[in-house]
């Protein structure tokens, strides 16, 4: 009994367990309901209350002083601000300056959320479904909003290619419409399919090295640090890719192609 | 005279820098990473497909539901939703396109600064 309980603490902190899916287990943390209704602080909370603070923190702290000449921390600060003020820049157009805090705030969030997932024992908050998806939603009735607000009732143009004969409309509309509304399904999708299989990989190989002993394990082993690699690359990657596909949707709303 | 001359060359560098740069950053990044990398190009176009048809199933079947009608619209919303899966593989297609070609102006620019 003693002893199946520290395998399965082993499980889950070695990071190669045998179950390659025990990793995106939530648990709570701290039990909290309301109303009948499951608040608990889980792990997958906890991870995002870090990422939270390690993105707030680095920002903070590491551009306090604003000296002339940067420290380091000052410099990856300066240069992830820079970044992404590009990224709004060229993506967005000079208008989009004012959404540059949300932009930027949802990279660190995402950039933070990915990367600490990396961490061996650490949970990915970015590899559920529900955390992407709540998060492209509200991203998709924002910028609907934006746009409806800047645009009014000619914000609907939108649905309608430019130059196509009126004839056509019947079908070109809902087909447009349909597509406008997949776009927070493939914002989303993309970002917890390419966490979660990146990580679900790492775990089966990691397995294999495991289950192969010393001399046969070392194959797997050596592809599972090639992987690692990518999967960090993935990871950045990925959150560069989310928060670009926000500015492009956002120029979209508000220049209306 | 000679610093003068070093000056020109000088501005003449930071001036073909700053096109390139325009060109590297227009429409989103070097994007170098994304072109270099195949597998990630076929998950993107998956995945806008996949959404086109889920969105246009899914919203046939909820008003199937609402207007108890199956299963008619859920047929509407299949057809619809491989239109949108279409047209959205075709945008996906046509943005790729673009940046390669921004990025092939790029790397023109760079080689005839070396040159």
């Amino acid at each position: 009994m003693a002893g199946n309980k520290g395998s399965q603490a082993a499980e889950s902190h070695g990071g190669g367990g045998l179950d390659p899916l025990h990793q995106f287990e939530i648990h709570p943390i701290l039990d909290i309901q309301i109303g009948g209704l499951d608040i608990s602080f889980t792990n997958s909370s906890l991870w995002m209350v870090i990422a939270a603070i390690v993105s707030f923190s680095l920002i903070r702290f590491g551009a306090g002083p604003g000296s002339l000449v940067p420290s380091r921390w000052q410099l990856i600060a300066e240069s992830l601000y820079t970044t992404i003020a590009d990224m709004v820049r060229d993506n967005v157009g000079n208008d989009g300056k004012k959404y540059f805090p949300f932009i930027f705030t949802l990279f660190m969030f995402l950039l933070f959320g990915n990367v600490l997932g990396m961490i061996p024992g650490s949970f990915t908050f970015t590899s559920h479904i529900a955390v992407t998806f709540a998060l492209a939603a509200s991203i998709f009735v924002v910028i609907t909003a934006i746009g409806l607000v800047k645009h009014g009732a000619k914000f609907f143009s939108l649905f309608f290619p430019h130059g196509a004969p009126i004839a056509t409309a019947p079908i070109l509309i809902p087909i447009e419409l349909i597509s406008y509304l997949s776009r927070p399904v493939s914002l989303s999708v993309r970002l917890f399919a390419n966490m979660m299989v990146g990580h679900t990989l790492l775990k089966v190989i990691a397995s294999f090295a495991i289950m192969l002993g010393v001399v046969g394990g070392i194959a797997p082993l050596v592809l599972l640090v090639g992987i690692t690699a990518l999967e960090f690359l993935v990871a950045i990657l990925q959150a560069y890719v989310f928060t670009i596909l926000t500015c492009i949707y956002l120029h979209d709303a508000l220049h209306l192609h | 005279m000679v610093n003068d001359d070093r000056l020109q060359d000088l501005g003449q560098r930071v001036k073909a820098a700053r096109t390139r740069r325009v060109l590297q950053t227009q429409g989103g990044g070097s994007g170098r990473g994304r072109a270099a990398n195949g597998m990630a190009v076929g998950l993107r176009i998956v995945i806008e497909m996949v959404a086109g048809l889920a969105v246009g199933v899914g919203g046939g079947l909820f008003l199937d539901s609402y207007f108890e009608t199956a299963p008619f619209l859920l047929i509407v919303g299949f057809i619809l939703g491989s239109g949108a899966a279409f047209a959205n593989v075709i945008r996906t297609a046509r943005d790729l396109d673009a940046r390669a070609a921004r990025e092939r102006a790029a790397r023109e620019i760079a080689e005839d600064d070396k040159g």
